[in-house]
């Protein structure tokens, strides 16, 4: 499934990597710890988290991730949104909680 | 073109800036030039459509389609202002070519009048001019990383040596979350670059990643990230110069950290960083001081079979 589908049916907002929808995601992890994200986020996929901060940027880019979808509504920092944007990661954000997000996801099909 | 390469091309519509990909030579008429002579322009510079200018300020564009009206209508001597579209859209020569992408979509037009930051007219924008300028920054780019490929390939072939070792440094200041990451990056672009399976790009990301964290986050003073690699391993060697793991039995353990709050809040100091380079190295070994440093040495070897298949999620 791309990545702008999802984008579309959950209704996220892009904060960076716009230009990068039109990606295939390979399935999800979730988790707020980035070691744990780092060791099981697998190459193309959405990555739910409510950590929104810089650093989720370099997991991301290191882990070649789709995404990364901020949720709760937790503030991404224009540091953060201009960094992801030079790396080429996406980062999309979403008043939904993570349960509900990975809800969503799996009823799309991201499994 | 190949996934990728789609995205290469999304990417550049981006980051291409009209005034680069315009065409700048201009010819314009004026609002009392006839049909006649629209045609005999359009004709002798096989374009399609024209500004129409009075006293240097866009007033409308004739185009083609016009001129078939003018045609249609046995008109040829009218003056172009009966005929232009004066409602004219403009694009600026510092905008991103996606914008003018989507100003094609709406509006329906073949051509887009291009302004400067004073709305003066400096160029001409078609649909082709941005499959054009997209299709040289593409080649561009494809040429560049596949050169900086080659010679970093070549480096192990032309050196004479009965070991050849690259070896890369990286100085890891301390708290500095802002650049946290950065080294682990600068290494795996190497790594990528080298034509290193991804695989095991992978494993060295996640080694040195969290070795990177470690000094980040628990070194007084800030410390070091080397990684050798030649054609057999990979090693990516941490160290600093304190406080030193008072017990690094316990500091192998699952969820065992000394990580203040205020870390642990942004999602670090889960006690996972050890635990996750030991299962994803083929080896690991850590030495500490208490108040004089930290060492830690993880290798990951480049034939298979001689390590682990890795620490593989997908």
């Amino acid at each position: 499934m791309k990545l702008s589908e999802i984008a579309r049916a959950l209704d996220l907002r892009a904060v960076a990597g716009a230009a990068r929808l039109e990606t295939d995601v390979t399935g999800g992890y979730a988790s707020d710890l980035l070691s744990c994200a780092m060791a099981g986020a697998g190459k193309g996929n959405v990555w739910v988290t409510l950590q929104g901060h810089l650093n989720v940027v370099a997991v991301a880019s290191l882990n070649e991730l789709a995404a990364v979808i901020v949720t709760e509504g937790k503030p991404v920092s224009a540091d953060t949104a201009s960094k992801a944007e030079e790396e080429g990661v996406v980062l999309l954000q979403t008043p939904l909680s993570t349960y509900q997000v990975i809800g969503r996801l799996w009823d799309l099909g991201v499994k | 073109m190949t996934p990728t390469e789609v995205l290469k091309a999304q990417e550049l519509v981006y980051e291409l800036k009209i005034g680069d990909i315009m065409t700048r030579r201009l010819i314009t008429v004026s609002p009392e030039t006839t049909m006649r002579e629209v045609k005999q322009v359009l004709r002798d510079h096989r374009i399609s459509g024209l500004p129409v200018m009075r006293d240097e300020h866009l007033v409308g564009i004739v185009s083609i389609e016009d001129l078939i009206r003018a045609l249609e209508a046995n008109e040829l001597d009218a003056e172009v202002n009966t005929y232009m579209s004066s409602l004219v859209r403009t694009v600026g020569e510092g905008e991103s070519a996606v914008r003018a992408l989507s100003a094609f979509g709406r509006a329906g037009v073949g051509r887009l009048p291009v302004v400067d930051d004073d709305g003066r007219l400096v160029g001409i924008l078609t649909p082709g001019d941005i499959t054009r300028g997209v299709l040289r920054a593409l080649e561009r780019a494809y040429h560049e990383e596949e050169l900086r490929k080659y010679r970093v390939r070549h480096v192990f072939e032309d050196i004479a040596s009965d070991r050849t070792s690259l070896i890369l440094r990286y100085d890891i200041p301390v708290r500095d979350f802002n650049r946290a990451g950065r080294a682990s990056s600068q290494l795996k672009q190497t790594l990528v670059r080298l034509g290193i399976d991804p695989r095991i790009v992978r494993r060295v990301a996640i080694v040195s990643y969290e070795a990177e964290m470690n000094i980040v986050i628990h070194s007084t003073t800030g410390g070091n990230l080397v990684a050798e690699i030649n054609s057999e391993l990979i090693a990516v060697l941490a160290y600093d110069s304190g406080p030193g793991i008072e017990d690094v039995k316990a500091a192998m353990q699952p969820g065992w950290s000394t990580a203040p709050d205020w870390i642990r809040e942004m999602g670090f100091g889960a006690g996972m960083g050890l635990v996750n380079i030991k299962a994803t190295a083929d080896e690991m070994h850590l030495d500490s001081w208490p108040r004089r440093g930290t060492k830690l040495e993880a290798v990951i070897y480049l034939k298979p079979g001689e390590g682990k298949t890795g620490h593989e999620t997908e």
